[in-house]
């Protein structure tokens, strides 16, 4: 087990070096910065006192390094825009993010498990033809239409909750920020949460089906019948117990897809977090941020890979064996 | 072949001949014909993808008027509701944008463009995906380690964000935007058709082109992706209609295609600026475009990955 944990730990430190470096020579080595650092009417010496100053005259190798040195050290530059470290602007708004993410995940969860299982269960049934047609629907709709659609229905014409922004009622649980114990926060976060949830709940609706309709027909189902177990209890210990292997995956994998999804929710509905800072700083071409972000961005992915792989492991054994094996 | 030869009845002829060409006998492509329109569903699918590539071909003829025209198009027609007159006494059956273009005219015009996005980068990437896949399954190895490591690490990102990495550092443009398309979009080529080259690579008819003396190339392109197509045809239809959207969603972000070129996403963002307003049209009806267009794409793919899968077939 650990030597599986090691192993998977190193592939993780592998995977952020090399994307350290693309994010990198991507962001810094194809534009110009002194473009929009230096001013238009500054002279020769005041070009080569700023590039001198940013270490653009060094040669790309060193750049690299005096980047990767300063990111170890949580220094991943100062934003152009703000004049403050990008890290920081980063950690003020991702509990923004990570509410609004969290939210989603959990009305998909909620909804699309005990639906999709329903769907599995009886195919045939026109509930179900209707829950699978709801959940192509999902997968096709533009995010960032149904966005504006519920903005204009519920805010605009129904009047029933507030177009855009968080709440300001912030609570502090632990140390994170909160809007969620408050009545105006539900009511700032629900209509970006479910337009944010929507493409995964058609997932999880997705998986959780095709797992009721392979559970149902294996032994221990029919034995468990066989037993006289009640049929609620059928579905509920033994049925739903194996489908959660692969949404354990969903709710693991889809989270960092949460994240930086809500790049297009947190614009339509100017939702103050980071995936709205990431826009702005492209626009403003603020490249210390956009460098931050994605990095934070690949750290939560990596991150949250390993974890979905190591509990993958516990869960299920043979995923462990047959990576020892090769 | 005269129909002589054809007549069922004539001796001495070829059996596969006689399979291929018997109108009554049943040819794969006949099964897969009747298999497929099973599903009133998807046949609806079929004729609204017809429907909506005919309107995007004859774009400027049957367009009412042409929006970028600018002798034609007044600023005092702009926001009219749906039905209002225009100055020139003409209808503008879905109404008009802020500029006072005919929102019906605008629609045709970004439809052409958002699937010759679509569609352009999803031909680049299934050209690059698949020889990149194709040669990774047939050299193994070393070659096949590495493209799919990078395919592997991709793919654990979302497409939306590969997009956005790339568009901040390429900035904007048709031709951007169709490169962050087609980065997003060859990774799913490359894993599709290696699964199926790696199957097929075993068969015999593989080792026997080989052992023809045929070079790889040949091999590779007349003999192994022939016998890996059905899959790549399920993805690129799933694929076109998921670029149409991703397209749609980075021009709403402001980092797609510029105002001079506006596809259907940036008409609806646009009109996200009036929605406050009241002036629903402007975002709602290129919205609908665009969802129906995706969701006819996505029906035809459904069912094509229903009746071309092997492991379903009755």
């Amino acid at each position: 087990m650990s030597v599986f944990i090691i192993r998977r730990l190193m592939q993780a430190m592998l995977v952020v070096l090399v994307m350290s470096f693309l994010v990198f020579a991507g962001v810094y080595v194809v534009g110009d910065p002194t473009q929009i650092l230096v001013a238009d009417d500054a002279d020769q010496a005041e070009r080569a006192r700023v590039i001198a100053e940013l270490g653009l005259d060094q040669p790309f190798h060193m750049q690299y390094l005096q980047f990767l040195g300063g990111a170890l050290s949580g220094n991943l530059g100062e934003s152009f825009r703000f004049n403050e470290p990008a890290l920081q602007l980063i950690l003020e708004r991702l509990p923004a993010t990570l509410e609004l993410a969290f939210v989603a995940l959990a009305i998909a969860v909620f909804f699309g498990i005990p639906l999709g299982t329903w769907a599995g269960l009886r195919p045939e049934s026109p509930v179900a033809k209707t829950i699978m047609t709801g959940s192509i629907l999902g997968f096709s709709l533009p995010t960032f239409w149904v966005g504006i659609m519920m903005i204009l229905l519920f805010a605009v014409i129904l009047g029933w909750l507030p177009s855009t922004g968080r709440s300001d009622e912030i609570t502090y649980v632990l140390g994170f920020p909160t809007t969620l114990f408050s009545l105006d926060g539900w009511a700032h976060i629900l209509l970006p949460a479910v337009n944010l949830a929507l493409f995964k709940l058609s997932l999880v609706i997705r998986l959780s089906r095709a797992g009721a309709r392979e559970v149902v027909h294996q032994d221990y189902i029919k034995f468990a019948r066989a037993k006289g177990l009640s049929e609620s209890r059928v579905i509920l210990v033994h049925v739903m117990k194996n489908i959660l292997i692969p949404v354990v995956t969903v709710l693991g994998l889809e989270f960092g897809g949460l994240v930086a999804f809500s790049v297009v929710t947190e614009t339509v509905f100017a939702w103050p977090g980071i995936g709205k800072l990431l826009i702005e700083s492209i626009s403003f071409l603020d490249r210390p941020v956009i460098v931050a972000y994605l990095m934070i961005i690949v750290l939560i992915f990596v991150f949250l890979n390993l974890v979905v792989d190591i509990a993958y492991s516990i869960l299920d054994p043979r995923v462990r064996l047959q990576d020892m094996k090769s | 072949m005269t129909a002589l030869q054809d007549d069922p009845t004539l001796p001495n002829r070829a059996p596969a001949a006689a399979a291929s060409a018997d109108s009554g006998v049943e040819t794969p492509f006949r099964r897969f014909v009747s298999d497929y329109r099973e599903s009133s569903v998807a046949v609806v699918g079929t004729v609204a993808v017809a429907l909506i590539a005919l309107i995007a071909l004859l774009g400027p003829l049957i367009a009412p008027t042409d929006p970028y025209d600018l002798a034609t198009v007044s600023i005092m027609d702009s926001r009219l509701a749906p039905g209002e007159a225009m100055m020139d006494g003409r209808a503008a059956w879905l109404g008009t944008d802020g500029l006072g273009r005919d929102m019906l005219s605008a629609m045709i015009y970004g439809l052409r463009i958002s699937l010759g996005v679509g569609i352009g980068s999803g031909a680049i990437a299934m050209l690059i995906g698949c020889s990149l896949g194709l040669a990774a399954a047939y050299y193994g190895g070393r070659v096949d380690t590495l493209i799919m490591r990078v395919v592997d690490i991709q793919l654990s990102f979302p497409a939306i964000l590969v997009a956005l990495i790339l568009l901040a550092v390429l900035g904007k443009g048709i031709d951007k935007i169709i490169v962050a398309l087609v980065a997003v979009q060859w990774a799913y080529y490359a894993r599709t058709i290696r699964g199926s080259a790696l199957v097929e690579r075993r068969k015999e008819y593989v080792e026997a082109a080989a052992s023809l003396g045929l070079g790889d190339r040949r091999v590779l392109f007349r003999h192994l992706l022939p016998n890996c197509l059905a899959p790549i045809i399920v993805v690129g239809t799933v694929q076109t209609a998921h670029a149409i959207s991703l397209e749609a969603t980075l021009s709403f972000l402001g980092l797609g295609l510029p105002q001079t070129e506006p596809s259907l996403g940036l008409l609806i963002s646009n009109g996200f600026e009036y929605i406050m307003s009241g002036s629903y049209w402007i975002s709602t009806f290129p919205g609908i475009a665009l969802l129906v267009t995706i969701v006819s794409i996505n029906l035809v793919g459904d069912r094509l990955r229903d009746v071309l899968n092997p492991r379903l077939q009755r």
